[in-house]
């Protein structure tokens, strides 16, 4: 009966107080179902409190304070080195090659282009049968790339430099999802995926046979990207979502290791600072924050009062002591991951920067940006 | 959207009476508009208030302007921040664009409807193209559109022409705001709508809160690191790897992105003959450096060889196999894996711990990717404390002794290194046994860009290279019968012609281009 429900969901939202005699009766049913739903959310939020106390007390030193001991950072230059101009509308997505110059890149109009980055050539390009293709990946060898969107699935296509054979006829078709794609990354090899979604999950995935590995649930809301830890074991990756939550997987068990709730807003971008010990993270509330791992704690924000739109795309230098960040505003930041301070702010884009990547070897950086183009900063 | 909030904070405080933008009458042509003000004072407020470049404020107000916080007096069309004299007014907070209401075409149809009964012709291409589209849309309701615009119209007359310019242009800003023309950014548009869980799988159910609750009670429980320990770990990445960082320190002989000059990449190419110092050094730093990049682990390879038990490097290389190879060969590399290296009786048994063994062997019987983890990670931490230590203390891994390139600065100018700050030479702490003098010694810079020069060993290193002074204790470890230390005999170069061209070079159908592990090439061949 719709009233029943209407009274439930009235009940929840604990909006009415009172309710007329008719609907008492049923209404009373449902109370104990609510009851023990409130009860429950009570008890995970006084638990949640409980933990930031505990996080608290192990907390004897700011970032900053620590870091007075470092040189402070110079005057500092970098420049638009290469403009790459080929797409026909936004770029959502790069990634890097291993061989430290091509780069893969997608766009809301379906196109996925392959770019010696270094001659701004392209190399290869294929179209995409949706639109807003906000994931894209190189795979580590090099011979093939992956990528996906608003069709909800993950794509596998080889690169092959035959001219007469069309990329798109050996693509595969390896995850799938409920929900847009936000992000994928290869693992160690060609052959295995980790995709996160907007239904909320990431999942792992055997390239060749489209078979889902293992599934991590646990986000509250659309998940927006993900990263693979750089450990020595190799085994965790973090992934950042509209739920504000930064959570930190087990890729063996598909359980939630850690999880970081400090940002105000969506996290868009999850990147792991090199030493695997801590990941920096760039949300909507316009801060990028540093949470180490075995503190358990976020350390560090990186935030300044004039800066009022999102960080969209975040990384580190080599050595991760800059954190490069592009924000909705049209900017990339540099800052000082250890002072804690902003060295640079770079102009150049004339939309939004949506993606940012660090050269594998360290010796340049890689923006796409709204406005159709991507550039390459040294 | 959080940042429209943000905007309006400013836009409030630049308001402020006391703190905000000074505002008085700006004329425009013969009018008087009352509280306005310029460009000028726009763009300054900002450096004052939040301590930035001018470049930063103007880019700031332009974005201010364009979400039509602020709009121009003079030239209302464009919503240009100009750092001048031009007169600016805040946007009425009815126009707001974070006031949800949505602009709605009868809306918009009014607005063009008032636009062209004003004036002939005074609608714009795009304007105009809009206006027949819309009156082709909702025609049914036209007589109700122009029957506003014509009230809206009379009631302004009543006004002065201050007020009257006033509206208009506030009226102009939003709906630049809500219709940019055709090839402005719309700075409405957010992309794909987020938030979509609710209708798919996560609910913030009694389910949802039980996980949180489990995984709360979990966290209470797990051991914390103090902060100024880990912290402490951030300063001593940073100092080793900061002159490992190009964009901090540069790169010699320069940044390829920035003069244009690959020699950088061939010098430290995955299977260049000869490592540079700092990529030798790198291999110091921790185990996984030295494992993971293609020419340690050759020389990792090559030490365990010596030491008789390169076992230990393959079988850690099958376990990744397996761990990152595909589902449908997990059984076949399993197998494999349990023939080579644990039956008993096999030709490259690794030695592993019995407890260790027997898990590994029980789980074999039920074979998924992650079966080996166990002995993987034993092997791995026994290489570890052998490599490694080698590394650190300077010895042997054999090749890296051999006086690596050191390349010299290139000729041009400083800032072609790449380095992003001019340093003084005063501000470089001197980095042990790698002084910049040490640049300028050793090995000649390489001849032309393209090729890879070759590399005249000094007669002394030779010599230390070739002797090794392995731990017995250690040996034993590492290979079940111990024997006597073996004096190396003298390398010579037994790794292919450098390959290294001046671009890298184009994947290969079959996968790695860059050959790893000599092994790796012997177990394909076996296939």
């Amino acid at each position: 009966m719709p009233w029943e429900t209407e009274s439930k969901a009235l009940l929840k939202s604990r909006k009415i107080t009172s309710f007329p005699h008719s609907a008492c009766k049923m209404a009373t049913e449902g109370l104990h179902e609510n009851e023990t739903l409130a009860s429950l959310k009570n008890e995970a939020e006084s638990l949640k409190g409980k933990l930031e106390e505990e996080r608290a007390k192990l907390h004897d030193v700011e970032l900053h304070q620590v870091a007075e001991r470092v040189e402070a950072l110079g005057q500092f230059v970098m420049k638009t080195r290469r403009t790459l101009k080929g797409h026909g509308n936004k770029v959502l997505c790069m990634d890097w090659c291993k061989d430290k110059r091509r780069i893969v890149s997608s766009s809301q109009d379906g196109k996925v282009i392959v770019w010696d980055s270094f001659t701004t050539n392209k190399e290869h390009a294929v179209t995409m049968p949706c639109t807003w293709v906000m994931a894209c990946a190189y795979a580590p060898s090099g011979c093939a790339i992956a990528c996906g969107g608003l069709d909800n699935k993950c794509s596998v296509y080889p690169l092959t430099f035959d001219k007469n054979e069309n990329m798109a006829a050996k693509k595969k078709s390896v995850a799938m999802h409920t929900n847009y794609l936000s992000a994928c990354s290869f693992t160690n090899s060609d052959m295995q995926i980790l995709t996160a979604s907007g239904d909320g999950t990431c999942a792992l995935w055997d390239v060749e046979s489209g078979q889902l590995l293992q599934s991590f649930h646990g986000h509250g809301a659309d998940v927006l990207c993900l990263d693979l830890a750089p450990s020595e074991t190799g085994n965790t990756f973090v992934s950042g979502g509209c739920d504000k939550k930064a959570m930190v997987w087990d890729m063996r068990s598909g359980q939630c290791i850690q999880s970081f709730e400090t940002h105000d807003s969506d996290i868009n971008s999850v990147r792991y600072y090199p030493s695997g010990d801590a990941f920096a993270s760039g949300s909507d509330d316009a801060t990028c924050r540093l949470y180490d791992l075995r503190a358990d704690r976020e350390v560090a924000i990186y935030s300044k009062e004039s800066i009022i739109f999102g960080a969209s795309s975040v990384d580190f230098s080599l050595s991760g002591r800059l954190l490069f960040a592009g924000y909705n505003d049209y900017t990339i930041n540099v800052w000082d991951v250890l002072k804690g301070s902003r060295v640079s702010i770079l102009f150049g884009h004339e939309n939004r920067v949506s993606t940012l990547r660090v050269s594998p070897d360290g010796t340049a950086f890689c923006s796409g940006s709204w406005d159709h183009t991507l550039r390459i900063w040294a | 959207m959080p940042c429209l909030g943000k905007m309006e904070r400013m836009i409030v405080s630049m308001q402020d009476p006391d703190m905000g933008i000074k505002m008085r009458n700006q004329r425009l042509l013969i009018t008087v508009i009352p509280h306005a003000m310029t460009g000028n004072d726009i763009v300054e407020w900002l450096i004052q208030k939040y301590g930035i470049s001018e470049e930063e404020s103007l880019h700031l107000g332009n974005l201010i302007v364009r979400h039509g916080y602020i709009y121009p007096l003079r030239d209302p069309r464009s919503l240009v921040l100009r750092a001048d004299e031009s007169p600016y007014r805040f946007q009425t907070p009815y126009f707001w664009t974070s006031t949800k209401w949505p602009a709605t075409e009868l809306d918009y149809a009014i607005y063009l409807a008032k636009k062209n009964i004003r004036k002939q012709g005074e609608l714009i291409e795009h304007e105009k193209d809009n206006y027949n589209l819309l009156h082709k849309r909702i025609n049914h309701t036209w007589d109700f559109v122009v029957m506003q615009a014509r009230e809206q119209l009379r009631a302004a007359k009543q006004r002065r022409k201050g007020d009257r310019i006033v509206i208009d242009c506030q009226e102009q800003a939003y709906w630049l705001v809500n219709r940019p023309p055709p090839g402005a950014p719309n700075v409405l548009e957010q992309g794909p709508e987020r938030r979509n869980c609710h209708t798919t799988r996560v609910q913030l159910n009694m389910d949802y809160y039980k996980r949180e609750i489990e995984y709360c009670r979990k966290a209470m429980a797990r051991t914390r690191v103090k902060s100024s320990i880990c912290l402490e770990g951030y300063l001593k990445f940073n100092e080793q790897y900061v002159p490992h960082d190009p964009i901090m320190s540069g790169c010699l002989p320069s940044n390829p992105w920035i003069t244009d000059d690959t020699t950088y990449w061939a010098m430290n190419a995955p299977t260049v003959t000869t490592p540079t110092k700092l990529r030798v050094e790198r291999w110091g730093f921790n185990f996984s450096e030295l494992l993971m990049d293609p020419l340690g682990r050759t020389q990792l390879l090559e030490f365990l060889k010596k030491e008789f038990s390169a076992e230990n490097l393959s079988f850690w290389e099958a376990c990744e196999e397996l761990r990152y190879g595909e589902q449908s060969h997990i059984n076949e590399i399993v197998d494999s894996i349990y023939q080579q290296f644990l039956a008993p009786g096999a030709t490259r048994w690794v030695n592993i711990d019995s407890k260790t063994m027997e898990r590994t062997l029980e789980g074999i019987k039920t074979p998924h990717r992650y079966v080996m983890d166990d002995a993987q990670m034993h092997i791995y931490m026994l290489m570890k404390k052998v490599g490694t230590g080698r590394a650190v203390r300077g010895r042997s891994l054999g090749l890296t002794l051999r006086s690596p390139r050191t390349p010299t600065r290139a000729s041009s100018s400083r800032s072609s290194t790449g380095t992003c700050w001019p340093r003084p030479s005063s501000l470089r702490k001197p980095r042990s046994g790698c002084s910049p003098s040490c640049a300028s010694s050793g090995t000649p810079a390489p001849a032309r860009p393209c090729s890879c020069p070759p590399v005249t060993p000094r007669p002394r290193e030779r010599r230390r290279a070739g002797v090794l002074q392995p731990c017995p204790r250690r040996r034993a470890r590492l290979c079940p019968s111990t024997l006597p230390a073996v004096a190396l005999k003298e390398r010579s170069h037994t790794s292919p012609a450098d390959p290294t061209h001046c671009s890298q070079p184009l994947p290969t159908p079959r996968g790695s281009w860059h050959p790893a592990c000599p092994m790796e090439q012997t177990q394909h061949r076996q296939k």
